[in-house]
This record gives structure tokens, C-alpha cells and sequence, in this order.
């Protein structure tokens, strides 16, 4: 990394985390690996919103979940202000988590249904201790209800008595309660109307600006982490296959599969959506227990060359501007020097995750790419 | 004639011991053949009720249906139960929202398919598998006739839908309807799937009612776009009128509370205030109302009509003017 350590509050390197496939009824043997986070190495700074772009199954949640380890890394590390929570233990982990905090997806199935907003927002203030002055307390629970916007009514109320976009705002206030310095979100509004969406999203802008936040924001809405993020990384079956600055991200997508994703998302203005090209992937996401050889990638990339791609697996390499790539060709993309082609949609065996004997999947021969 | 005529569609859900609650509050609009219409809205606007009262899919107690909608003439709420089941799957196709509930899971893809071949265009089973493979390739799964036997589990997100969409297409119908047919995949696989659409609709004159909540897919498919809130359409234009100057608070509100992929970063989004449980009854004025950042006395009294406006329908007693609402004057 060339940025001075101290600024950054987050780094992860290396971070795998892998899932074993069981099999058998007496003896539970492990019979393959779904290979959710594979190798992940990025840095976060304090005070910056990092998005994780990618469509389901490409391991954005898991690694989300894995730098909070609520999920338990295979391999790597997630260096939070100078201590690798991957390595933490009993009480210090415990305590190490009051700093850092989630926003889940759906309100409801991550708010208990039976404790009253006070209770929900009290019961991390208790676990660590910060609960101990009575009259404090209670302003403070006041203090989080204003900054979420909600009234202070709301205390004694359940959350089924809250509208989604209400929920969400509690959801808000209780990651905040502990004053954590690094909020995960994992898909903040895709759960919410359209029009309550735009209500949530300034709120985290808002609070980012009063709090000094450091968010994570993981969406499969590139507009919606677009509109929210500083930097934003582009995943694909597990691994970082783009990352840059919001900007030029859209400005200048450099990995295949970034174009087509931007590509992909419907723009409401008819004059745009008539007049662009669209970029359409043939075929689907394969399998992560079983991930293509080379780049992941490469059995749906249009820009498909005939050496290194299915052979050698691409690193996440800086070509410039702090605008990181995983592609071989990214720099002949960029300047027109190989021209997209016809891809041809494969079969995805759904079946062969559970199917470890199963080889990588047919990538076709070179002679129909040249 | 237009292929489908709406008219004054409602539907009451009726619970014993409660007021009726009115999902769908007087619906009227035009499909012409070969014509692409949008239904948009938010959850609980009324939208799929509507598709689902036109294809008679309510369950047949807790609701009750009124209005009329006319099939090249005929009222299809008044058929007997046998002449719809004729009707449905051979004029009127349907795409769901989710296709791994809308599949069964026990039967194969293939038999799916070619049931709606026997049944409707009196095939037999070989001529109809034959016909199965052939809808597979057009809808673009690949190594069809291997597909054929197998059970929907096994296929994609993706796959499903395009399964369902040859379902849907078994027949030729001249209406398909498909309620949020890409709601529930990813953003290149939803890009897949319209530009699937857009091209049946081309190649076999399909008229086609696209419901959805996203903005962005109404902006490249739909001729038409109707804005539901409440229940009731509160702004008809065609797409390109629409989107350059919306009249209705609420559409200019959807689109200035969404982020644009294309838009210059760090401009504020605007949202629209409260939520759809703010809403007062039509009867008491505009259900929007409480809502609306134009909102004048008038429209907690009285209820605004339907009116023709600029070459579209509008209800609204103090519309968005086109000035602002181009954002700094784009026409």
C-alpha cells in the first residue's frame, strides 16, 4: 500500500473464507468447498464510504460478514486500527466489536420482534457498558432517536408497529448506540420502496458527515452505492476484479465485467436507454465450489484472449490513479487494441457444487474466440 | 378496437368484520396489438392486483371484482370459469415475478411446456416436444433438448424465467403480461431477459403489460406508462413525455429520489417525505396528499379527476410545472 498508514482504519490481505460441502450420513465428510471469499486484499481509510458492488453469490455479504467476523476467516487478515480482529479471542473480540457494527438487509428479520426500540437500542450500550449513568442514558437514546429521525414516541413502541423505511432507521440507531467508528451495511435500502430508499440513504450521508463514520456499503445497486461511495470495488465469484474511485469507475470502467455491469443497469430516461450499447453477458455466474481456472471471468467475457485467460489467474494490479484491475488485458482493452466478441452461453451445472469430482467446466476452444 | 380495453376496473378485498380495503380503485386503460403498456408503481400501488384481476387469478372468495376487461370484445369477467381456462394460456400469456414458485417443482421443464401444447393447440406429444425444444432455443437456454427433463431446481434464476417466458409464449398469445418478470434476478441476467422481451415483442407483435417498480426498465421497453398510486392512475403519458417532464408530484418525486448511474456525484437525492401508510382515503381528496410537496388545501377536499394533459392523463389539482420539472429547463 503506498497510503501512510496511520490514515488507513481498515485492511484487510489475503482474506479467504471457504465453506465445506458435507456429505454422508454417519461420517459427515467433507466433500468440497464453496469458495465464497477467495483472496481478497483491500484498505479502507478513516472517514471514507467503500462500496462492494457484485450480483448475488459473489461473496460481497460473506466478506462483509468476515471483516465483523460474524463469519470465520479461512485464511488472511482484517487489520482494524492496528489489531487483527481475525486473531482476536473471548472478551477482546467481544470488545473489539462495540467499534464496529452492521446494518442488515431486512429490518424486521434483524430486529427482535418481542423487545421495545428501548430495549433493542439499550442492550448494546449494556454489553459494553455504557449504560451505567441513568439520566445520561436516557438522553442519549433521545439524542439517537433525533439523529435517525424518528420521535421520541417511538422508545416504547415494537418494531412491527414501524413502516420498512421506519425499521430501518431503527436499525440505524442501534448500530450507532455503541459510537462504533466502522458501520457495515450489508444492502442498506434494496429491501425499501423507491421513494423511502433516497430518505435512508441521505441519513447515512448525514450522520457520516456529523459522526465521522467509516462505512462499508455492499449493494448489488452499482447506482445506489455509486451515489454513496468514495471508492468502490467491484467483486466477482469471490475475488476483487476492479477497483477505483466512484468517478471513474463509471467514467472509465476498465475490467470486463464492470463494463457489463454498468451496462446492465436500466437508466429512467428513455433518451439514454435508446441510444447506449449494452454490453449483454451470455450465460450465468458459475458455480463458486467450483470456479473457473485463470481468471473467473473468462468464460463470459466477451474480451476473451487466447492465451493467459483460462490459464493463469490475474492479480488485482494498480495501472494508474490508485485505479486497481484484475485483468490481463486491461490496458488493451482500455485503448481499443482487442475488440469485444460473440460469447457463447455455457451450461451452469447447478448440481455440480455438490459434485467435487466434476471438472472445471468447458471453456471452449480457442479457435472460436480468434 | 384495442386489443384490451380496461374499464373502471376495481377490486374490493372483503374481510369479515372489516372495512373493505380497495386495492384497485377504477382502472381504465388501452393495450393496442403489438403495443408495449407500463404499470408502475410502489408495493401495495394496486399494480399486480390489476394483472391478476385481468388474467382472473384473485382467489375466488375475499374479493370482489367489478368494472369491465374487454379482450378483442369480449368481457373476460363475465366468461364462464371453462371458457378462461380456454382463453388463458392461448390469448393471454403470463410471466410471474418468481419463477421458482411459478414452476412446478415436481414435473420436468419440458412437460411444463408441451402441456400447454396439447392443451391448447390440440398437438401430440411428440410434435409438442418437438415445439418444447424449439421454444427453449428461442428464449435462449442452451442444449434445449437436454433441458427438457429436467425439474426446475435445476435450473437457474435466469433460466427459470426464460423457461417461464416459453411457457408463456407456448402459444403465440397476442397479450403477455409480466408482473416484475426481473425483479427477482441480477442486473446482467435482468439485462438478458429484457432485451429477450424486447425482441418478442418486435419479432411476434405480442402486446405486452410490463408491471414493475423500476423506473429504469420502463425507460427502454414500455410505448406507454401508467404511474399507480393508491390504487387509482394518477399519470398516463408516453415514455419520452414522461420522463422529460413528469406532471404528477409523485412521478417527479420517483425521479428525483432515485440515483442515476449517469448523474454528476454528490448532488443530493430529494425524497419523497412519509411513506405510503401517510395516505388518506381517495374519497377525502388525493390520496397523495400528505405526501406532496405541492399540496394545497384543495387537495385534502376535494378528489381530482382524470384529465387529459398534454397528450397523457393526469390526476392532480396542482401539477409539477415543466420548467422545474425538466431540472433547469432541458425543452
Amino acid at each position: 500500500m503506498t497510503r501512510p498508514a496511520g490514515d488507513v482504519l481498515l485492511e484487510v490481505s489475503d482474506l479467504k473464507v471457504h465453506f465445506p460441502i458435507k456429505s454422508g450420513v454417519v461420517f459427515d465428510r467433507t466433500v468440497g468447498h464453496v469458495y465464497a471469499v477467495d483472496g481478497v486484499d483491500l484498505s479502507i481509510r478513516r472517514g471514507e464510504t467503500y462500496g462492494l458492488v457484485g450480483e448475488s453469490g459473489c461473496g460481497k455479504s460473506t466478506l462483509g460478514r468476515a471483516i465483523l467476523r460474524l463469519s470465520e476467516p479461512t485464511a488472511g487478515s482484517v487489520v482494524f486500527d492496528g489489531t487483527d480482529v481475525a486473531k482476536l479471542k473471548g472478551e477482546e473480540l467481544r470488545k473489539a466489536r462495540r467499534r464496529m457494527q452492521m446494518i442488515f438487509q431486512d429490518p424486521l428479520s434483524s430486529l427482535d420482534p418481542r423487545q421495545s426500540v428501548e430495549s433493542i437500542l439499550l442492550e448494546g450500550m449494556h454489553a459494553h457498558g455504557l449504560d451505567k449513568d441513568k439520566e445520561a442514558t436516557q438522553r442519549r437514546l433521545r439524542q439517537l432517536l433525533s439523529a435517525v429521525g424518528l420521535p421520541e414516541t417511538s422508545l416504547r413502541k415494537y418494531p412491527h408497529e414501524f413502516s420498512g423505511g421506519q425499521r430501518q432507521r431503527i436499525g440505524i440507531a442501534r448500530a450507532l448506540a455503541v459510537e462504533p467508528d466502522l458501520i457495515v451495511a450489508d444492502e442498506p435500502v434494496s429491501a425499501l420502496d423507491v421513494s423511502v430508499q433516497a430518505q435512508v440513504v441521505n441519513l447515512l450521508e448525514d450522520l457520516q458527515d456529523q459522526l465521522g463514520l467509516t462505512y462499508v456499503v455492499i449493494a448489488h445497486d452499482l447506482a445506489v452505492v455509486r451515489h454513496i461511495s468514495d471508492r468502490i470495488g467491484v467483486m466477482y465469484l469471490g475475488a476483487l476484479v476492479e477497483e477505483t474511485d466512484a468517478d471513474s469507475l463509471y467514467r472509465e470502467p476498465l475490467h470486463p465485467y464492470t463494463r457489463a455491469l454498468l451496462s446492465a443497469i436500466p437508466v429512467p430516461d428513455p433518451q439514454v436507454e435508446d441510444t447506449r450499447e449494452q454490453i449483454l453477458l451470455a450465460g450465468d455466474l458459475p458455480s463458486p465450489a467450483n470456479p473457473p481456472s485463470g481468471c473467473r471471468f473468462h468464460t463470459r467475457c466477451p474480451w476473451k484472449q487466447a492465451s493467459l485467460c483460462d490459464t493463469d489467474r490475474p492479480q488485482l494490479r494498480e495501472i494508474g490513479g490508485g485505479h486497481r484491475v484484475a485483468c490481463h488485458y486491461a490496458e488493451d482493452i482500455r485503448d481499443g487494441r482487442i475488440q469485444p466478441h460473440e460469447v457463447k452461453a455455457e451450461l451452469v451445472e447447478l448440481t455440480g457444487a455438490l459434485n467435487p469430482d466434476l471438472g472445471p467446466p468447458d471453456v471452449g476452444t480457442s479457435a472460436e474466440i480468434l | 378496437m384495442a386489443l384490451l380495453e380496461v374499464r373502471d376496473l376495481k377490486v374490493d378485498f372483503v374481510r369479515r368484520g372489516e372495512r373493505p380495503f380497495t386495492a384497485v380503485d377504477g382502472v381504465s386503460f388501452d393495450v393496442e396489438p403489438g403495443q408495449t403498456v407500463g404499470l408502475v408503481g410502489e408495493s401495495g400501488c394496486g399494480k399486480s392486483v390489476t394483472s391478476l384481476a385481468i388474467m382472473r387469478l384473485l382467489a375466488r372468495r375475499g374479493n370482489k371484482v367489478s368494472g369491465s376487461v374487454r379482450f378483442e370484445g369480449t368481457d373476460l369477467l363475465k366468461l364462464s370459469d371453462k371458457d378462461m381456462r380456454d382463453r388463458r394460456g392461448r390469448d393471454l400469456g403470463m410471466v410471474f415475478q418468481d419463477p421458482l414458485s411459478s414452476l412446478n417443482p415436481v414435473i420436468p421443464i419440458g412437460l411444463q411446456i408441451t402441456e400447454v401444447l396439447e392443451r391448447h393447440r390440440g398437438m401430440s406429444r411428440k410434435a409438442a416436444t418437438v415445439e418444447a425444444t424449439d421454444l427453449l432455443d428461442k428464449v435462449g437456454i442452451p442444449d434445449p433438448s437436454r433441458r427438457l427433463s429436467e425439474y426446475p431446481h435445476q435450473l437457474s434464476g435466469g433460466m427459470r424465467q426464460r423457461a417461464l417466458i416459453a411457457i408463456a409464449l407456448a402459444c403465440r398469445p397476442r397479450l403477455l403480461i409480466a408482473d416484475e418478470p426481473t425483479t427477482a434476478l441480477d442486473v446482467t441476467i435482468q439485462a438478458q431477459i429484457l432485451a429477450l422481451l424486447r425482441e418478442l415483442v418486435q419479432d411476434t407483435g405480442t402486446a405486452l403489460i410490463m408491471i414493475t417498480h423500476d423506473l429504469g426498465v420502463v425507460a427502454g421497453l414500455c410505448d406507454e406508462v401508467n404511474v399507480l398510486y393508491g390504487g387509482k392512475i394518477v399519470e398516463r403519458a408516453q415514455r419520452h413525455q414522461l420522463f422529460a417532464e413528469p406532471r404528477h408530484p409523485y412521478t417527479h418525486g420517483l425521479l428525483a429520489s432515485i440515483p442515476r448511474l449517469d448523474a454528476g456525484r454528490g448532488e443530493k437525492l430529494v425524497p419523497i417525505r412519509g411513506s405510503v401508510s401517510d395516505n388518506i382515503p381517495w374519497d377525502h381528496g388525493c390520496a397523495f396528499a400528505p405526501r406532496c410537496p405541492n399540496a394545497l388545501p384543495v387537495c385534502r377536499e376535494v378528489q381530482p379527476q382524470l384529465a387529459p394533459d398534454q397528450g397523457g392523463l393526469l390526476r392532480c389539482h396542482n401539477p409539477v410545472r415543466p420548467a422545474v420539472a425538466a431540472g433547469g429547463g432541458a425543452r
